[in-house]
């Protein structure tokens, strides 16, 4: 094991992209819901 | 005679202080009734493992077969998982789908631990320490499995996984405390639900793998068995399934995972300086997943009329539902009439599929 600093900022890049992916995944999810919740909330009534 | 000492004369100082930490861990379980069914199995597990000799842990033994069988393929976490989903009500975050965004939030501390955790470690094995901050033990055991950690941190790993599930209650508060203030902890939300239809829970768990799968498919297998859980709670024709998955599936999985995990509970294996570091960092990714979910509940009451309870963004991590309660807790010490179960739970539930994706990503980032 040994330390390298240097290593932190290669690798913030990833957090970006990691955070950016999960952001969009859950907000395809979100829109999603509301879409489902629009259509079968309305047939409903 | 020598038969009878030959055994105690062979125990090694790392095998005694195993023991300690199998003892701790059975006091934890049953004095503080934190994760028993799981570090009881656990502790329990060490003190077995670290006997000198003992067959239980040769190649052909009762616990490494265990472990073949049930980690190292993935099987057990991912059985698991059917009953965690079968026991997710996702019903108070389809009545407000906007709380996910705080479960995508508290995701935060997994890739800056990953940034942290780099400056030690090789990428896979940085990637394995970040994913402690799930605070989501399958999703764990499997992204360290896929990425071939280095087994010398793999039961740190598990075990920090587990053990910071259990410590919750005391880890999250003073995160919440320092970051809010009084007057932020006592905001007040609405509370009246929006009916759901059945439907809509029914394709909910659908919609979600299929996202999931496309956009991280290395995550495929944990978001499917998580949402095959949830679809056989909710299709209404599988009910008695679900109650299996719900308690008797998810008790046998816990008591073997336990079990299981404990083979890599061994002194020569765990009493490195590493485990220390990785537990340490593990608690890093911890307390950054609940300031992530905290700070963006309170970047939003910048801009927002109504204003969210900024607290209800540390329930975004995946510890179901021990999150949500705390911050329902903490939200009716400040204010006994202030009731924010829902949307706490609400914001815990999609800290569940959050992590599962975060696993994805991860596996995504570094399996390419």
């Amino acid at each position: 094991m040994e330390f390298n600093p240097v290593r932190f900022v290669e690798m913030l890049p990833n957090l970006g992209y990691g955070m950016l992916g999960i952001f969009v995944v859950i907000g395809a999810i979100v829109i999603s819901t509301y879409v489902l919740n629009a259509i079968f909330s309305r047939k409903k009534q | 005679m020598e038969f009878l000492y030959e055994t105690i004369l062979a125990v090694t100082w790392q095998q005694a202080v195993m023991w300690l930490i199998g003892f701790v861990l059975i006091f934890l379980a049953i004095k503080k009734d934190m994760e028993p069914t799981l570090l009881l199995p656990m502790g329990f597990g060490t003190l077995l493992v670290n006997i000198p000799g003992v067959d239980a842990i040769m190649e052909e033994g009762a616990i490494t077969s265990l472990y073949n069988a049930g980690i190292a393929n993935e099987l057990f976490p991912l059985m698991l998982f059917i009953g965690i989903g079968a026991m997710i009500d996702f019903g108070p975050l389809l009545a407000n789908p906007k709380l996910m965004i705080f479960g995508a939030a508290a995701q935060f501390g997994i890739f800056f631990t990953l940034c942290l955790a780099s400056m030690f470690f090789g990428d896979n094995e940085a990637a394995s320490i970040a994913i402690i901050g799930a605070a989501d033990g399958p999703t764990a055991i499997s992204v360290s499995n896929k990425l071939n950690c280095d087994p010398g941190i793999r039961g740190a790993i598990m075990v920090a996984a587990y053990s910071y599930m259990a410590l919750v209650p005391i880890i999250q508060p003073p995160v919440i405390k320092l970051l809010t203030t009084k007057k932020e902890r006592m905001i007040r939300m609405d509370n009246q639900m929006k009916p759901v239809s059945q439907t809509t829970k029914i394709l909910f768990p659908i919609v979600i793998f299929m996202i999931s799968a496309l956009v991280a498919p290395s995550a495929a297998s944990l978001v499917f068995f998580l949402m095959f859980g949830n679809l056989i709670r909710e299709c209404g024709v599988l009910n008695s399934l679900s109650e299996t998955a719900q308690k008797v599936l998810a008790n046998l999985v816990t008591i073997f995972l336990g079990i299981s995990i404990s083979i890599q509970m061994t002194g020569d294996k765990f009493l490195q300086p590493t485990t220390l570091l990785v537990l340490g960092l593990g608690l890093f990714a911890f307390i950054f997943d609940t300031a992530g979910g905290v700070l963006l509940a309170k970047l939003l009451n910048c801009f927002l009329k109504k204003k969210i309870n900024p607290m209800i963004g540390a329930a975004g991590i995946s510890a179901f539902p021990m999150s949500g309660r705390i911050v329902h807790k903490m939200g009716l010490k400040e204010d006994p009439q202030n009731f924010l179960l829902m949307h706490s739970i609400g914001v815990n539930v999609s800290g569940q599929i959050a992590s599962v994706v975060a696993g994805g990503m991860i596996l995504s980032i570094f399996m390419g």
